[in-house]
């Protein structure tokens, strides 16, 4: 289980001079192996809650739990290795690493092909045509996205974030996105979405605003998303 | 290959990938001197009498063959000059692998300069592998040249390949390109301690619809340099496009000196160069994957360098 303790993230507002919380006092606890879906609008942290669970940033004050030890000072590699597995909102191109090569290192093994193919074609993707190619510039938006996804699955772990992953898959159904999730059985799964087919497909929801957050099971939560002010906050489109 | 002692054996097989004696013409220089040698009536190997090197004459519509002609270097206070000239014939394909290997532990310096003159025929096609590669303690220096004179729709594709061990290098090429012409290059340097490489390209695109492609991808660490300088220049309907990517480490430096000249209204020129430290977002993605920073960063070289 993922869990945040009082957890605040600040940064120095350049425009204002001034400091500016992104998150504030934030504690939550996210089920295990559960789909929970983090909506809000933009700006409220979602991306930096991700990003904290990871270690990419540190907070300001608070601590992070990963099954009762407190990972906090632990390193992006060190997280890795526990279990926990990103996959980026805009995925990271390499001038010379290809798609076979990125999975096998996300998957820790030589040339096993097979694996790699299934990893390609649960994200939609036909194998033989991406895997000798470089994940370079030449990639499309999506193909990019979709294989940012596929490394997710081939890194594997026990905790899996995934950072807008509907952003830029325009040509592939959401139905084959909320699969994949449904498909990571035993883990928990955190996923950072505006889409209404993601909710859905959701157990718990977590909604970030300026004024503070809601964390609850989607049922129990539908009353709050098809409210007004949620739909403000930029979700359910 | 029972001159070779495991040392030339080892070098020849970086530089060349030779593990055996190899299929059709070959000359294998060490120290100055031809020791092994083979030629066909295909790939003829001629010594030149005047100065030293030798002729490399390949006779038109041969296909599907390759010729070895590494140099191996392993003595200090050696220099080695040669003089090669290659003729492909008229719509002859060949694969010609070259190199360098210096071996030197001694405190003097050792070299080889070698001067590579081709003159392609009407279509024919060349694929040109030249690595270069210094091991040992002493300091070591390789001056490659390569001159290129293309005649109307010749291929010629030129892999150069330096990682690690050089000393001092600086590498020329210069070609001239008739019509329908194509030539490709992809150079690969890797330099670190006090390592200095430079590279100097002129081509001159001078029949119609000629076309370059240069590649380079240079990775520079410690306190390295690399120079990099190239010189497009346009005279007919033609395209160029220079692309020059490096990366530094430590306090290595890399410069890029772009020359495009158009001399024609139909010439389309492009040069691209990027140079910087590695990408904190690559080592971060690689990371995630539960690599530390040091092996991410191992692997995006490795990658870029392949």
């Amino acid at each position: 289980m993922i869990e945040l303790k009082n957890i605040s993230f600040k940064i120095f507002d350049e425009k204002e001079q001034k400091d500016k919380y992104i998150l504030k006092n934030m504690s939550v606890k996210f089920p295990e192996n559960k789909i929970t879906v983090i909506t809000g609008q933009n700006g409220s942290g979602k991306s930096t809650l991700i990003k904290l669970i990871m270690g990419i940033l540190s907070p300001t004050t608070g601590d992070i739990f990963f099954n009762g030890q407190n990972i906090t000072k632990t390193t992006v590699s060190e997280r890795a290795n526990l279990g926990l597995t990103l996959a980026f909102q805009q995925p990271v191109r390499f001038k010379g690493l290809t798609v076979g090569q990125l999975l096998n290192l996300a998957n820790k093994s030589k040339n096993n092909l097979s694996d790699s193919c299934e990893y390609l074609s649960r994200v939609g993707l036909c194998a033989k045509e991406y895997i000798n190619r470089e994940f370079d510039d030449t990639l499309s938006g999506g193909e990019a996205k979709r294989i940012e996804l596929a490394m997710a699955l081939a890194k594997q772990g026990k905790v899996f974030l995934f950072d807008e992953p509907e952003a830029g898959i325009d040509l592939w159904s959401f139905d084959g996105l909320v699969e994949i999730f449904k498909s990571l059985k035993n883990k928990t799964v955190i996923v950072v979405s505006h889409q209404k087919k993601l909710i859905e497909s959701a157990d718990y929801v977590f909604v970030l605003n300026d004024e503070g957050s809601v964390f609850g099971k989607r049922k129990d939560m539908e009353k709050f998303l098809n409210n007004p002010v949620c739909l403000k906050m930029g979700g359910r489109t | 290959m029972g001159k070779l002692n495991k040392i030339d054996k080892d070098l020849l097989e970086k530089i060349a990938d030779l593990h055996k004696i190899p299929a059709g013409s070959f000359n294998i220089r060490k120290n100055g001197e031809a020791i092994e040698r083979a030629s066909n009536k295909d790939i003829q190997i001629v010594p030149k009498q005047d100065k030293s090197g030798i002729d490399i004459i390949v006779a038109p519509n041969v296909k599907n063959k390759s010729v070895h002609i590494p140099v191996i270097v392993t003595v200090g206070g050696f220099s080695d000059l040669v003089y090669n000239d290659f003729y492909i014939g008229e719509n002859a394909e060949v694969l010609i692998v070259a190199g360098c290997g210096v071996h030197n532990n001694t405190s003097e310096k050792s070299g080889h300069d070698g001067i590579h003159s081709f003159h392609l025929e009407k279509g024919c096609k060349v694929k040109y592998i030249e690595k270069h590669l210094g091991i040992g303690e002493g300091e070591k220096v390789l001056n490659p040249t390569t001159y290129i004179q293309m005649e109307d729709e010749s291929i010629f594709e030129m892999e150069t390949i330096q990682l690690g061990g050089v000393s001092y290098s600086k590498r020329d090429t210069k070609a001239v390109l008739k019509g329908n012409a194509k030539l490709v290059v992809n150079e690969k340097i890797l330099t670190d301690q006090k390592q200095v490489a430079k590279t100097n390209f002129k081509i001159v695109l001078k029949g119609e619809k000629s076309s370059v492609e240069v590649k380079s991808r240079s990775v520079a660490k410690d306190k390295s340099r690399q120079e990099f300088v190239s010189n497009i220049i346009g005279k007919n309907e033609c395209f160029g496009h220079v692309e020059c990517d490096g990366i530094m480490l430590g306090q290595a430096r890399i410069d890029s000196v772009p020359k495009i000249s158009a001399q024609h209204n139909m010439a389309t020129l492009v040069h691209e160069a990027a140079i910087g430290k590695i990408a904190g977002d690559q080592l971060l993605k690689l990371q995630t994957l539960g690599l530390t920073e040091e092996e991410a960063q191992e692997e995006i070289i490795k990658g870029f360098l392949k």
